[in-house]
């Protein structure tokens, strides 16, 4: 509940204090260089002037809809996927399952930031949206296009056993529609798998965009997102000037969101899967 | 069982030229050929000199003219060929390296790195996750399962500067960086294996009490064996598979997850040499590592799913079925 609450006000004050934020995190100031936190500047300033605060908040509100977008797509094509490669079975389970390994085989992290670079050139290219943003929703399409697998094949691998069992047996030797099974039969079988999995995707849609931005290929400046705030933030540490606001405000934000996260997603599995809380 | 194995030894080239095929597609996506994105504009005999060096040209054999390379010859012969064959296939950004030179200096620090990280994350998860599991709802268990919630949630370059500062500036206990002596090897091995661990850790406790609300465990506590030995005889093998399965995408993950690391403790790994290939699209060099890394992570994904058809013979069953 206490991290349901959290979760909760991280959502509503990145979100609510948007208006204020996205003009605010990019006001420059060069008299208020690298502050530490005072009362003008409640989080401090970074290297440009720029507002702490106002970067984090924004920031927040980047990271958070990058990850609830890229887990959506994940979860989506992953649980479609598997169900239905595990259900199938045979043959379909195995040419399914061969994609899965061709797509996962691909060192992924390397795939992300290939697809990034290519998809973004085509996007620009297109001038649908400002380069901002489109590197932004490349980001979560990439991210979410190989996020999937995970879910796929734990989703996949659950069915492969479910389908065994004596009740999908009863429904078949029934007559029921495949889809009638999958959906009635297995899919409620597989919620507990589906949420755990999905509320685990998004922290970690969030910490691979972080993982991006600090090698350099994640959302450009001056777009900001935690992770690249916390990046930022851990490039400029050094043993001289130890400007630690700049590390831990993003982080402290960024762990606590992936905590509460994390701990929602206990409590659902707790919920959903009874025999596990024994 | 065999049939098993040989169907999936098969289907090995086949997936790593549906790999290949990818990755060209995606390098060939963006226009140019990266060969222009120096500091300053290349003269154009100079980069006539090079697109010939790199197979986008050549000279014709019978008129002397400079005429285009296709670009099938180009990736799925030549350079192929240059790389495997004759080992001179040069890379854009470093001009007197050869994709090979590179690879041997640095693949092989990634890749103990990346072992060394994997057996870390694997040994000290599945511990974890075993005594959490033993102690369910006591407070052992609850303090590993919260570690193991800030350990997934911390990114891992956070996690690798504080140690960092702590460890490495505080204490003076390790170097803070470079690779080559074990102290040096064991900050970046714990930053890269900690999500890990903490995430099998979390697999393996889940599993086990999965495990426990079967049958067959109160089976054999009713035959009155010692808790320990229903823990570990008869829940850890079936707590087991969803780690094995969890293995190949760990495995990819801490692989490639380590070039993070290698920046923070600037480790002479492949780190550097990807990003840069694929900021300056340096293409011979990134279809290479996409390559040895496809080799290596498929490889790997194969001998997981054997050993998951040995471990559980309903899969088994089902892969003969057909």
């Amino acid at each position: 509940m206490a991290s349901l609450c959290v979760l909760g006000a991280m959502l509503a004050t990145c979100f609510l204090t948007l208006g204020w934020s996205a003009t605010a995190m990019r006001q420059t100031k060069l008299t208020a260089v690298r502050q530490a936190p005072c009362p003008t500047h409640p989080l401090g300033t970074d290297e440009l002037g720029r507002s702490l605060l106002a970067r984090t908040l924004y920031g927040g509100a980047i990271s958070l809809s990058l990850g609830l977008l890229a887990a959506g797509v994940a979860v989506v094509i992953g649980a479609g996927y598997g169900a239905v490669a595990g259900y199938l079975g045979g043959r379909w389970d195995e040419i399914m399952m061969r994609i899965v390994d061709i797509l996962y085989a691909l060192p992924y992290m390397l795939l992300v930031m290939l697809l990034t670079v290519s998809l973004g050139a085509w996007l620009e290219g297109w001038q649908l949206v400002g380069s901002e943003w489109s590197r932004f929703i490349v980001l979560a399409l990439a991210i979410g296009s190989v996020s999937w697998l995970t879910m796929a094949r734990v989703i996949r691998g659950q069915v492969l056993s479910l389908r065994e069992q004596p009740f999908v047996e009863a429904a078949r030797a029934l007559g029921l529609p495949t889809r009638r099974i999958l959906l009635r039969h297995i899919l409620p079988n597989l919620i507990g798998p589906i949420i755990v999995f999905a509320t685990l995707t998004v922290p970690q849609a969030i910490l691979q965009e972080s993982f991006l931005s600090f090698l350099g290929v994640g959302v450009q400046p001056p777009q900001a997102t935690w992770g690249s705030l916390a990046a930022d933030g851990v490039r400029m540490l050094n043993p001289v000037r130890f400007e630690w606001w700049l590390v831990a405000f993003p982080c402290v934000a960024l762990s606590a969101t992936l905590l509460a996260l994390n701990f929602v997603g206990d409590g659902l599995r707790d919920a959903f899967e009874v025999r596990s809380t024994r | 069982m065999f049939r098993f194995i040989l169907r999936r030894l098969l289907t090995f080239p086949l997936l790593l030229l549906a790999i290949y095929g990818g990755a060209v597609l995606l390098v060939t996506a963006t226009p140019g050929e990266g060969l222009e994105t120096g500091e300053k504009e290349l003269p154009p005999e100079v980069l006539q000199q090079k697109r010939i060096a790199y197979n986008y040209d050549r000279i014709s054999p019978v008129d002397g003219q400079i005429q285009p390379v296709s670009a099938w010859e180009r990736y799925f012969w030549i350079w192929p060929k240059r790389l495997l064959w004759d080992g001179d296939l040069p890379a854009h950004q470093y001009e007197d390296w050869t994709v090979v030179e590179i690879m041997r200096s640095a693949l092989p620090v990634s890749l103990q790195l990346g072992l060394l990280a994997l057996a870390v994350a694997v040994m000290l998860g599945i511990g974890v996750g075993v005594i959490s599991a033993a102690q369910r709802g006591r407070w052992l268990d609850h303090a590993s399962v919260s570690l193991c919630l800030v350990g997934i949630s911390l990114p891992t370059f956070v996690v690798g500067a504080a140690l960092l500062i702590v460890v490495g500036l505080w204490l003076r206990a390790v170097p803070v960086g470079g690779w080559g002596r074990p102290t040096q090897a064991l900050l970046p091995a714990i930053t890269l294996a900690l999500p890990y661990a903490a995430y099998i850790a979390r697999l393996t406790r889940s599993a086990m009490l999965d495990a426990y609300a079967e049958d067959y465990i109160r089976t054999a506590q009713a035959k009155g064996l010692p808790e320990w030995r229903v823990l570990l005889d008869h829940a850890l093998p079936n707590a087991l598979l969803p780690v094995l399965s969890y293995l190949g995408p760990a495995a990819a993950a801490i692989f490639t997850g380590s070039f993070v690391v290698e920046k923070i403790f600037t480790v002479p790994g492949m780190g550097t040499h990807v990003v840069e290939s694929i900021n300056n699209r340096d293409q011979s060099l990134i279809l290479a590592t996409v390559m040895v890394y496809s080799v290596f992570l498929a490889s790997f994904n194969l001998i997981v799913d054997v050993v998951y058809g040995v471990l559980d013979p309903r899969i088994r069953v089902g892969a003969k079925a057909t």
